[in-house]
Formats: C-alpha cells, structure tokens, sequence
C-alpha cells in the first residue's frame, strides 16, 4: 500500500509532469465572447486616452519661425556660405516673430498651466535641417573622455577631430566640433525676457556624464573651426549647450532645447529676437528655425498620438461590432461536432 | 568426443537430398573474364602477400581523426545559411562593421560547434561498433598447424578458418567441411534478408575429408571467382583442388554477418574480406538527413536573402550617392579629412563598403540565432521523446529514443511507412489455433483480429452476442500458463478426450501427420524435460508442439526413423511408434507442399502430405473429397480470422505402386544434368495425386502487442503502411491479414515473374499485369473496393528498372496496401528511395534487423527496433522505439506536436526579424542611409538572446494545440502534418507579411511621436537613445504578446517566459541605466529618468502594441469563426467541457474521426457490417 501510494506521488509530482508534457496548463479559446469583449474593451480604452491626448496637445501653442534667410543681409544672399564663413562680418540679427497666436480649443484648456492665453512658460527649441547621423558623426565622440578629460587618453573613437599638438582635443570628436553657436535675446515690449538657460540638459548628464574638472581647454584651437567655442574656464558638466548638443538626435532634423522663458506671454504679444546668426547650414542648405512652445503633460504640440490612440480604438469597436454582427448572422455553435473534418467531408461527399 | 556423439544422433543430410543439387552449369566460362578475376590461394598466405586484398577491417565511419575537422566543417559550410553567417563573422573583424565581433562569432561557433560535435558523437558510436565487430576473435589456421585466435580485422583472403555454433562468419567463406559428415551444415541469415528460418549450406564433396585441424596443414587450393558484388543469392567461381576443378554454387557461401546455427562446427576458406563481402557491398553510407520543413525553411532564406540584398543595394546606393552629392557640403563631418569609406571622391568604395554593413546590420531579416534555438529546442524535443512513459517498454526497460533530433518535426508528417514484418510486426512466433479436422472445426481461442472486432462491435453497441463471448473466454484464459507456439483449446481434443469423438481414426491420422510430416529435430530441454524442435521455420515448429500436446509427441529422429510417442491411447498406456522415411518431398515455394513417405510399423506405406489449401485440393482423389466442402468453409473462416492455414492430406500406398515409383525418382535423382530438377518435379507430382483430405491446420502468426491496434490508429490517421519483408509470399499474405493490411474481399493483384528466361518478355509480362491492374482500379466503381499489391522480390527487380518504376509506383499508391515479399536489404533501400522521390511524400521505414539498414537509412526518418539481438537497426536508425506499437505514439502524438511547434516556431521566429530588421532599415532610410543603428548595441545584442528567445523556445518546446489523449483519440488530427498545412507558403508569407506590417506600425508611430516634438513637459526633445528604447520597448511588448496570441497552451512556463522576458527588458534598462556612462552612454540613467516620467512613452509603448497585435487577432478571431481548422473544433469540445456532459456523443464522434479507411480493423468491421447488412436485403 505505502510503495503504491510513494509511486502514486511520486507520478504526480511536478517533475515527473514536466517530462511527460502534462504540466497543469490553461487553455484559453479565442471564443466569440472572448473576442468581442476584448474588442470592446481595448476600444473603450483607446477612444478616451486619444480624446484626452488630443485636448493636451492641442492645448499647446507653437510658434515656427525661420530666420536662417532673413538673417542674412540682402547683399549676401546669394552667396550665403561665404556670408557665413566671413568672420570680419557681424553675425547679429534682429528678428520679429510672430505674434502668439489664441488657444485654438478653448473649451479644453482650462489647464493647470494658469489662466487661458498666457503661456505659463514658453519653450525655446532650435530647429534645423541637416544629416546628422552617419554613423561616422555619431560615432566621433568619447563618453569616457567627456567624464574623465584627459585623464582618458584614448581618443581614437573621435577621428578626425583627436588631438592638437599631440594633445588630445576636450572634448573631442566630430559632434562637439560642430557644437552649435546661434544666440538668442527676446525682446518684448522693449524689456528683455527673461530665458532660463539652466537645467536644460539632463540632470544625470550633467551630473555623471560630463566631468566637473575636465575643462575644455584645447577646444576649437586647430587649424579648422567647426561650430561654436567653449567657455574653457567653465567645467563641462555646466556648459549645458554642449551637453543638449552632444544628445545625437535620431532623425536629421531635429529640435533642441534652448532655455525656457519663465515669464507668461499674452495673446498678440510681439517678440523681438536679437540673435547671433553664426552656425552654419547654408553649406548643405539646413534650414533654421526658432520655436517657442508652451508644453502640456504629454510635451510638444503632438496631436498624432491622439489620433492614433482614436483609430486604433474605433477600429477596435468597429471590429466588435463586426464580430457581433458576424456571430449574430452566421452563427457557429461552438465546439459543434460537425465541423469536424470528417463530417465536414460526409457533408461534401 | 562431443564430436562423435553428435554424429551419432543424426545424419539428417539427405532429406535435403532433393533441393539442394544443383549444377552450376551457366558461371564457368566467364571465370577469368572481366568481373570475375579474383583468385584466391587457400592456405598460402605468403603468396597473397602478392596481391593483396582488402583486409577484413571494416569501417563505417564517415571521418577518421585528421579528417573529421575538414570534413566536418566542409559539410556545416555546405549549408547557405551558415556560409552568409561565417561571411558576416569575417566583415564583423573588419571596421566596418556595425556590431562587435564576438557577436556575431559567438552564435556561429556555437551552431556550428552543436551541430559538429553531434556529428562527431554519431561517428564515434559508428567507430566503437565497428571497433567491437573487428575485435571479435575467431580459429585462424596458423602455420605451425593448428587453429589459433584471431581478431576479425587480421583474417586475410585465403585463411582457413573454423566457426563454432551460435558464431558469425567473419567474412565470406567458402565452406569447406561441417561436423556433420556429408559437409551440411545449417546458417541463420537474419541479418542479410530478415528471414529467421535456417538455411542449409553443403559443402563440396571434394572437400569433405578436411574436417579435422591436422588435415589442413598440407591443403592448397585456388579459388577462382567472381569480383565483389552485393548480389547475396549468387555466386560464380571454382575450386582447383587436388588437381581437379570444381564449381562452386551459393549453396557453399557462407555470408558474413550469418549465423552457424544447430552445427558445432564448420570450416571454411576465406573468399571476400571487409569491404568486399556481400553483405558490406549491400551497405549504404549512413547520410544525414534533414527535415522537410528545415529544407523549406532554406527556401525562405533565400527569399530572405534576396530581400536583404535588395535593401542593402538600396541602402548602398543611396549612401553612395549622399557621400557623392551631400558630403562635400557637409562641413561637420569635415569630409577633407575623411578616411576612405567616407571620401566624396570615390563614392564607390564608399557604396561597396556601406554594402557590408548594411549586410551585417540588417542580418537579423537571417537570424543566426534561429538556428541556435531550433537546435536548442530539438534537442529538448528530443529529450521528451527519450523521456515518454508511454513509450517505455516496461518488459525490456527500454525507453524510446531519439537518436537524432534533426528529425523530430518529420514525424509529423509521414505519409508513407514502410515497415519490415519479422521482428517488427510479427514476434516470429507461431501459434497452433486451430483446426479443422474430418469437417469438424475445432479451437475456440479467438484470433487477435477476432478479439479486436469483437471490442470493437461491442463498442459500437449491436448485438454481437457471440463475439462477446469471445472477448469474455479470452479474459479467463489469461490465467492459464502459455506455451510457446500453441495456443489451442477445445475440451474435444485435449487430454485424449479425442478418443470419445466420432472421427478419431481421422483425428489420430491428422495428428500423425503433423508429427511425421516435417522435417524438424528435436531437442530434450533438460530443465522441463520437455521436447524443442529446431525447425525450418516457426509454423512447423507450432505443429510438432501441437501434436505434442495432443498426444503425439515426437521425439527422436534418427536418419531412416521419426519416432513419436502417443500419450493416448485405447488401451492407456504410452505407446512409442517408429515411422521409417521413405522419401522426403521438400517444400519450396513453387510446390507448396511438402510430402513424406513413410513405413509405419504395421509395414503400411503412408503418404502424408501437407500444403497450401489449393494446391491439395487440386490432388484429392473422389474419395478424399468428403470432407472437401466443410474444410473450404472453415479454411474461408480462418482466413478471415487472419490466420495461416496449411491442409492435411494422406494416401496409403501399395508396396507395388511405389517401388514403381521409387525407381522412377531414384533414376531422377541420380541423373545429372539441365533436367534433372523438372524430372525430379515430375516424380514427384506423379505421387502427389489421389490424396484424402484429412482436415486443415490454422496458425496463429503472432503478431507483436498492440500492432493490430497501431495499425489500424496510423491508419486512420491518414497513413499508408507499406509491408517489405524477406519472407515468403504466403506468409508474407497471411501477415498482411493478420494485421487487417488484407481482409477477405479486398481486391489482390499480385504481379509475379513469368520464370521465362528471356528478359525481355519478363518485363513486357509484369509490364502487361502492371497495367492490367490500373485498368482494374479504374473500372472499379464500388467506393468501398480496396485493392492490395502483392509482388515479389524477382519481380520488384524488374519493377524496380528506370523504365517501369513509375508504373509500378502509380499502380502501388492506387492500392490500399502494398506488400513485397522476398526482397533483399538493397532492394528495400530501392523501393523506399522510389517511394520517397516518386512521391514527394516522407517515408518513414521502420525495422529491427541489419536487413533493414538499407531501408532505414534511405527512408526519410528511420525507425529501430530496439531490445532485439541485432543492434545494427538501431545504430542505423534516427529513432528507435521497443515495440511497433509505440510508433502511433512517437508519430500521432510527438510527430504532431514537434511539427506544429517547429512550424510555428520558425514562422514566428522569421515574422520576430523581420518586424525588428526592417525597423532598422527604415531609419536607415530617413537618415540618409548612415549605417547608424537606432538602438543600442546591447539592445540588438539582447534582442534574440534575451529578450524575444524564451517564449518562442517555450512555444517549440512546450506548446500543444491538443492534449495527447485528443491526439490519440482523432489520429485524422496528424493529417495537418502530411497536407502541411502549417508550413506553407501561405502561411509563411503571412507571417512575413505581419512582419512587415508590425514593422511599419512600430516604426511610423515612434518616429511621427517623437521625431521633433519635445516628449516630456519641460521641454526635453527625444534624441537617438529615446527614440531607440522607446522603438525598442514597443517591439518586445509587441512581439511578447504577439506570441502569446499564438500559444494555445499556457503552463507556468509560458506565462514565466513571456512576462519575464517582457519583464527582463525593463531590469536589463535600469541595470543598464544604473552602470557608469563609460558603458551605458546615452542610455545612462535613461528609464529612470528620461522614460518612465513621460507618459507619452507609456502610451507610445500601448498604442503600438495593441496597433501591431489587433491585425493578427481579427484575423485569428475570424479564422476560429469562420474557417475553423481541426483543432479549434477539438480545443472547443475540451473548452467547453463537451466531452464530459455529452459521452455518448462524444464516443460516437471518436468512431466517427476514424477515417474512411481501407485497411486496418475498423475496414474490416465495416466491411463485416456492410456484408451483413447486405444479407439482411437480400432476406428482405
């Protein structure tokens, strides 16, 4: 009795059903229950998240303005590159922007970001055309560099922007060297508004990413200058536009963080930008813009999200209610025996 | 001593007398000639020293130690795949690659290294088996005169050798001398042609004084012979020998790999060592096979090939003409300073470059790591083969074994099983059942199939009293102790009860005839005290152990004398009669009969002869007819049953009449030349005539447990079973119905050889019935006609050439059953390898013995049976199971499971890459053809070994659309295997197609979110490492859930694999996150802090998720609605707990899944009902 009964346990323990495939398992069946309820309830999701996606973003105001062409006087027009690459000819550019636009939606927007038509805080970001992501560019950096400065001396990663007088460059590589140097001032009713510069950048790249005694000493010092200079007395981990800069965007083109105006600005209000047109697109025929946005929960103006969360939901509950109407018409009893392949086959022959 | 003892109890040679003298006219003459130039100097081992032979080494390895490597590796670069794999490893070393080297070398040595080192175990298991075989000793004659050891492996042509009882000849010899004086001595040639009755062989009369070690010191000899062939029934050659030539015939070889039985000892000279003996020339090199699916899966790869070559030309191209055109006006990337792969100047250095790396970036559309996980999971497929109860033989405690895994999915998709019979279908054991004796049936024992109709009518619930009355004697017989080869009840005849029948004379002649009518010798087992008889074959031995039983037992023959003890008689006590032979009649299988003439000890000359039915009816005198009508009736009946059946006829002779006759046969006998068989026929069939039937035998072949059963379940399943047996038509044809592959009705053609002698009109003959049976079938209008192909080895020959093998094929897949008979190991690789590529079908051939090699490595999966003596099966084999039976398991359960699972695995695995490879290609795209890679080197890295490749093992390993009770159950189930319905184009394309389309959501909903909107509410713009991660959260959520859609069975392990992997993704993110950003870079800190606080990634992560998975649910959703396949129904029937509330439906509908079959049981119940209800109208 007692070997028959251990045997009986020993059969049944998990092991001895693991090897013989007979573990406990749930089988689910895709039953039209099932599957109009899953329909429904992934359509019943997707349909508010959209609605209330699509109220945040439209609850964002953007303004794009491009300056890289009327920022160059009308003489140099046709030759911008050389109007560009001439250092003897000042850069400085006074731009009116647009004038802020109203909320479109007003309904939606009674936001926590204050009353309507003032934006609690603006976002400034740069925006430019360009190829920025052949592996060679992306590649021509040095995280290790960057965190320990020269203490790291392998640059190889950085080609072709290494090393000056055997030295290597801080930081080096081809992403810092383009560094971009385009300045902006915003002018609005003749007083400057106030643009938050900090905390632009990540708080761990500022904090663990870039070294707080490595200081860009040799920096832009070759024979060809690329992109903006360094302040060299400042440590990288506070030259935060070199930190948003050395963040490779995915795509080539893309928007940067640039400083956040802290101030609320009204509907038809009217900035002036005084800004230094330095950097250089007109070699490959970027584009530049300057966007001030105010941003919601979900960030920038984004209304595809929305949308998309509103497709993919409709399209949930039309498939139920095509499912339903499918199951109502053409019914299949379930589990019905006589579907099964041979009396399938008696009904044929 | 032992010697003369054995000399003493038997001279048996002369019944032989009459089949074995043959003059071998033809062979003479071409000796010499091209083909036949071996010569061979018996006993002068010096002399061969000058032309040497090959030695007697065998080997059937396919590497030795220095060529394994090459060869080896040669054979894994053979493949496409694994070549595009070792192309990348070698760009990966250069700087342009995308990926670091190791990543790329590590998974190839891996798959390669797997795949070589299982090669490299096979060969070794080869190596150790051929090393045991040219270990094994042997009596050599030596030059100091006497008869040494020796290993097999140093016998040379020439030798002498001596073979002892119970051994193996070591290579093929020329035999010279036996213990038994007249030089016969008697072989078993199992492992050559599968038959297990004993053959005799007999020596030269020249040669028969050389049976003692001294009188060989002095023996020379010359062999002339043909050169090695792998015909294993012929032989041409002579023997020079004291100056005189002699012919030497078959009936003086003896085959290696045969075995010396009931002899003590045998001499012979050593013809073809090694290599060149019969039996290793009828050897095939062992191939390695590969699964059908994994040969359609090369197809895709090569469609993804073209794929990945398409989009890296684009890719190139394009890269090609943004370095031309854009990168001289791209300052930052300082292009005066370029290196070469990025100099404006030669745009197509830098293309052909780029191509490179856009070959290795979008390698994963190839996964290498598919071929790491199919191997991975066929091996833990295999060890669930290995690991199955229900295939454990728990007599002999062998499990079933996989000893391959390439092959596990195959077994889902047989179609054809050619299967030997001895010792796979049969247990080679007969069993006396029953009887027929003066028109009185006798025997109540139930035959297997009866057994098995009888359960299944019950089942069926009609009244079928009598049959349960079978079933139920059945279930209070099996206490009783059985013994070997009878299996006979009737109260009527056992324990001398026959005495009180009215037909006694008759009964007693009948059991007379069974104890003196063969051609058996008896052994004393000391033990028992019982008598064995060494029999010619199985069924002879059942009826000396039956007239045992009854009454008569013989036990002693002596060269002129049958002795038989009668146990019964009138008078009480046991009397022991003596039966003088007169002539003994042999049985072949033209004649079908065998005939002894015997003086009993009244001095009354007796002619008892037994035979096949139709044969012996023919010979009856009018009297002898009385009891013509009833034996007919029941012999019908015992066919029926599947039983063998042999008719009994006597005739008393007068002294006159047969010293008349005897005269004429001896004049016969003693004549010598071309006629001499047909006068010897003649004399013989002269006897034969006027015969009284006396009643009929019926013998049990026993079949083997449970193959009735599997047969009729692979039946059912769709599978046609082929029978290839070395044996006999007739037995072959009992066999067939033993195990339902025949059944009273169905249709038989059977093609046979004319015996013309010109070749020409042989074949335009079998070419004529060939046809003759298409037209058959073509006219045949009753749906429930079924025909069987009987044909024989002679034949298959011809069958077998180019010109007539189609036409033999088309007419075997007509027919419901195939059985050949008498054909040769070779032949059965020949048929298999016709059904194979005539059909396009898989084969698989199962069988136990060395004779089967051929057939079961020609067949696309072959099968062993393990536990019998022979290994040489099983070492051939790619499974090995212990009993047929356990082949419904490993093919209706395990073959459906691992065919589905693999089948789906790969489909997942190919849409898996695609969706994640073409992501790459379209960034690729938008950003002007970079080379850059949008995620992570860690995150590609992960991708196929961490984050995606547990679940779709666990769905290769673990997944089962069906249980396997329902698989058993519904075998009609494994037809999805055959017709292939998961690995089609269709499906594959479709799957590829949802690659795509999952790509294209992923890629276009990430990028159109976050390409230049900032995703965060203070402000932040995604860069590269957001948009990565983010692109490559929303792939593993999507391809994690995607596979949950597919799994219809979920233990613990799934759930574990697919939640865990999702899981693993975002702990590898924060453990990743959490290292310096020496390592991490931009993915420092990045879940933590970038990600997790957005919403935006979390709803990103959802929508693309749900976007990617809701295609394939509406398409399953409507598939199980509307299309609904096999299994859903089945999956509903369990779901819904149908089978259980409904079992009378449910029992009904599992009659029902047995297909329309046309062999096995269940056709023949239906065929049994379709005869009664026939009857019943014509009552009506």
């Amino acid at each position: 009795m007692d070997t028959d009964r251990e045997r009986h346990r020993a059969r049944e323990t998990a092991f001895y059903l693991f090897t013989q495939q007979s573990l406990p398992a749930c089988k689910p069946v895709l039953t039209p229950g099932w599957v109009i309820a899953i329909f429904l309830f992934m359509g019943v999701i997707f349909i508010p998240v959209g609605l209330i996606s699509l109220r945040a973003s439209h609850c964002v105001v953007e303004i794009v303005d491009r300056y890289d062409i009327d920022c160059v006087p009308e003489p140099s027009r046709m030759d911008k590159v050389s109007y560009i690459q001439d250092d003897s000819i000042p850069k400085n550019c006074s731009h009116f922007m647009k004038p802020v636009p109203p909320i479109t939606w007003k309904v939606s927007c009674i936001s926590p970001y204050a009353e309507p038509y003032t934006f609690s805080s603006a976002v400034i970001t740069r925006h430019y055309t360009a190829v920025k992501t052949a592996t060679e560019y992306v590649k021509s950096r040095s995280d290790k560099q960057l965190l320990d400065g020269q203490k790291y001396h392998d640059t190889s990663s950085c080609q072709p922007v290494e090393s000056n007088n055997n030295r290597p460059i801080v930081p080096c590589g081809l992403i810092a060297w383009s560094l971009f140097n385009d300045t902006f001032e915003f002018i609005r009713e003749g007083a400057e508004l106030k643009v938050n510069r900090k905390n632009i950048a990540w708080k761990s790249d500022r904090g663990h990413k870039f070294g707080k005694n490595v200081y860009p000493f040799n920096f832009q010092n070759g024979t060809l200058i690329g992109g903006g200079k360094l302040n060299p007395e400042i440590p990288l981990s506070d030259q935060e536009d070199l930190i948003v800069w050395m963040r490779t965007s995915a795509l080539p083109s893309f928007r940067k963080l640039y400083g956040r105006i802290e101030e609320d600005l009204d509907v038809d209000d009217v900035v002036v930008v005084n800004l230094m047109n330095n950097y250089n697109t007109y070699s490959f025929g970027g584009k530049k813009k300057l966007v001030l946005s105010t941003s919601s929960w979900l960030g920038g103006k984004n209304d595809f999200l929305g949308h998309a969360c509103v497709f993919v939901g409709c399209s949930s509950l039309t498939l139920a209610i095509i499912f339903m109407l499918l199951h109502v018409k053409y019914r299949r009893p379930y589990g019905d025996m006589s579907y099964l392949p041979w009396n399938r086959k008696s009904f044929s022959g | 001593m032992a010697r003369g003892r054995i000399r003493a109890k038997l001279r048996k040679s002369h019944l032989y007398s009459f089949c074995l003298f043959r003059s071998s006219g033809s062979g003479g003459q071409s000796i010499g000639g091209p083909g036949f130039s071996r010569t061979v100097y018996c006993n002068e081992p010096q002399v061969l020293n000058q032309k040497p032979y090959r030695s007697n080494i065998i080997s059937t390895t396919k590497y030795n130690f220095f060529s394994f490597l090459p060869k080896a590796l040669y054979e894994q670069f053979h493949r496409v795949a694994n070549l595009y794999f070792l192309g990348c490893a070698i760009a990966s070393l250069t700087p342009l690659s995308p990926f670091s080297p190791v990543s790329m070398i590590a998974p190839l040595a891996f798959v390669v290294g797997l795949s070589m080192a299982k090669e490299g175990l096979e060969d070794w298991r080869r190596f150790m088996q051929d090393r045991e075989v040219n270990s094994r000793k042997v009596h050599v004659h030596n030059e100091e005169g006497g008869f040494g050891k020796k290993t097999w492996e140093d016998v040379r042509v020439g030798d002498v050798v001596k073979v002892e009882k119970d051994q193996f000849f070591p290579a093929d010899l020329l035999l010279l001398s036996s213990n038994y004086e007249d030089g016969i001595c008697y072989v078993e040639t199992m492992n050559l042609d599968g038959e297990t009755n004993l053959k005799a062989k007999k020596a030269l009369e020249a040669t028969l004084g050389l049976d003692e070690d001294d009188n060989f010191n002095n023996f020379k000899g010359i062999i002339k012979c043909e050169d090695p062939n792998p015909s294993l029934y012929t032989f041409v050659g002579n023997l020079e020998y004291e100056g005189k030539v002699y012919a030497i015939d078959p009936t003086q070889i003896l085959l290696r790999d045969s075995k010396l039985r009931n002899t003590e000892f045998v001499y012979g000279v050593v013809i073809f060592t090694g290599h060149d003996s019969k039996v290793m020339q009828n050897s095939t090199r062992s191939p390695s096979k590969r699964s059908r699916v994994e040969k359609k899966m090369d197809y895709i790869i090569y469609v993804l090939f073209s794929v990945l070559l398409v989009i890296s030309l684009i890719s190139s191209f394009g890269f090609a003409v943004e370095i031309k055109y854009s990168m001289p006006v791209w300052w930052f990337m300082r292009p005066q300073d370029a290196d070469e792969y990025y100099s404006p100047k030669k745009p197509v250095i830098s293309g052909l470059s780029h191509m490179v790396t856009a070959l290795m970036l979008y390698g994963y559309l190839i996964p290498i790591s598919l071929y790491v996980s199919i191997e991975v999971v066929k091996v833990l497929q295999a060890t669930f083969i290995n690991q199955d109860i229900q295939m454990y033989d728990e007599d002999t405690g062998i499990p079933a074994q996989a000893r391959t895994s390439n092959l596990n999915e195959e077994l889902g998709q047989v179609d054809t099983i050619l299967s030997d019979k001895t010792g796979t279908l049969t247990c080679n054991q007969m069993d006396f059942l029953k009887c027929s004796i003066a028109g009185i049936p006798y025997g109540v024992s139930p035959s297997e199939v009866e057994l098995a109709a009888a359960q299944q009518m019950a089942n069926d619930q009609e009244d079928q009293g009598e049959l349960k009355t079978l079933v139920a004697s059945k279930k209070e017989k099996a206490h009783k102790s059985p013994i070997k080869g009878f299996n006979f009840e009737d109260n009527r005849l056992m324990n001398g009860n026959w005495l009180k029948e009215p037909t006694a004379a008759r009964i007693m002649l009948f059991c007379q005839i069974l104890a003196v009518c063969h051609t058996a010798i008896p052994e004393l087992n000391e033990e028992t005290g019982n008598y064995t008889y060494e029999a010619e074959s199985p069924d002879e031995g059942s009826f000396l152990v039956a007239a045992r039983e009854l009454g008569f037992e013989f036990f002693q023959r002596t060269q002129s004398s049958v002795f038989v003890r009668e146990k019964y008689t009138a008078s009480g006590k046991p009397i022991e009669r003596e039966y003088k032979i007169l002539n003994v009649l042999e049985f072949t299988s033209k004649r079908k009969r065998m005939t002894v003439i015997v003086r009993d000890e009244e001095g009354q000359i007796l002619l008892l002869c037994k035979g096949a039915d139709s044969i012996i009816f023919d010979r009856l005198s009018k009297d002898g007819k009385l009891y013509l009508e009833d034996t007919t009736r029941h012999l019908n009946d015992y066919g029926e049953a599947g039983l063998r059946t042999l008719a009994l006829a006597y005739r008393k002779l007068e002294e006159s009449e047969y010293t008349a006759w005897n005269n004429e046969f001896q004049k016969a006998k003693t004549s010598i030349g071309a006629d001499r068989d047909a006068m010897l026929e003649n004399a013989a069939d002269m006897m034969e005539r006027d015969l009284f039937l006396v009643g009929a035998t019926a013998v049990e072949d026993k079949l083997q447990k449970g193959v009735p059963q599997c047969i009729d379940k692979l039946a059912q399943a769709g599978l046609k079973l082929w029978v290839l047996t070395g044996d006999k038509m007739e037995t072959a044809i009992n066999i067939g119905f033993a195990c339902s592959l025949l059944r009273q009705g169905m249709k038989q053609i059977c093609i046979t050889e004319s015996g013309s002698e010109d070749k020409q009109e042989v074949k335009e003959d079998i070419l004529k019935q060939i046809t003759n049976g298409l037209e058959m079938i073509k006219q045949e209008n009753d749906p429930h006609a079924a025909f069987a192909l009987i044909i024989d080895g002679k034949t298959l020959a011809y069958a077998l050439e180019d010109d007539m093998k189609l036409k033999f094929l088309g007419l075997a897949v007509e027919c419901a059953s195939v059985i050949c008979c008498r054909v040769s190991p070779k032949q059965k690789a020949l048929v298999t390898r016709l059904v194979k590529q005539g059909t396009g079908k898989t084969t698989l051939a199962i069988g136990d013995g060395a004779n089967d090699v051929g057939m079961i490595q020609e067949a696309d999966i072959g099968v062993g049976i393990s536990g019998v003596e022979g290994m040489q099966a099983v070492m051939a084999s790619d499974f090995s199971v212990s009993q047929f039976r356990f082949l419904e398991r490993l093919l209706v359960v395990h073959g459906h499971w691992c065919y589905k699972r693999i089948a789906q695995m790969i489909c997942y695995f190919f849409y898996k890459n695609i969706a994640f490879g073409l992501t790459l290609f379209y960034f690729e795209a938008f950003t002007g053809f970079s080379g850059q890679s949008v995620y992570d080197d860690w995150y590609m890295l992960l991708f196929n070994v961490v984050l995606t490749s547990l679940p779709v093992m666990s769905l290769g390993v673990f997944e089962q659309d069906v249980s396997s009770e329902v698989c058993l159950e519904f075998p009609a189930v494994y037809q999805q295997g055959p017709r292939n319905l998961f690995f089609d184009w269709y499906r594959i394309l479709g799957w590829m197609g949802n690659g795509l389309l999952c790509s294209l959501i992923i890629f276009f909903i990430n990028i159109i979110i976050l390409y230049d909107q900032a995703f965060r509410a203070e402000g932040q713009t995604a860069d590269l490492a957001v948009l990565g991660t983010t692109m490559f959260t929303c792939i593993v959520w999507s391809l994690n859930c995607q596979i949950a859609l597919t799994m219809s069975h979920f233990t613990w392990i799934q759930h574990v694999t697919i939640g865990g992997s999702i899981a693993a993704w975002y702990i590898f993110l924060l453990i990743y996150g959490a290292l310096s950003p020496r390592i991490s870079g931009d993915a420092y800190q990045i879940l933590v802090e970038a990600l997790a606080p957005a919403p935006i990634y979390w709803q990103t992560t959802l929508l693309a998720t749900i976007a990617c998975t809701l295609p394939y649910m509406a398409h399953i959703a409507y598939q199980r609605c509307f299309e609904p396949e096999d299994h859903h129904i089945i999956q509903e029937i369990k779901y819904y707990r149908k089978d259980v509330e409904d079992q009378h439906m449910w029992t009904r509908e599992r009659s029902k899944a047995r297909q329309k079959t046309k062999i096995g049981f269940t056709a023949r119940v239906d065929a049994k009902i379709r005869q009664v209800r026939a009857k019943l109208n014509k009552k009506q």
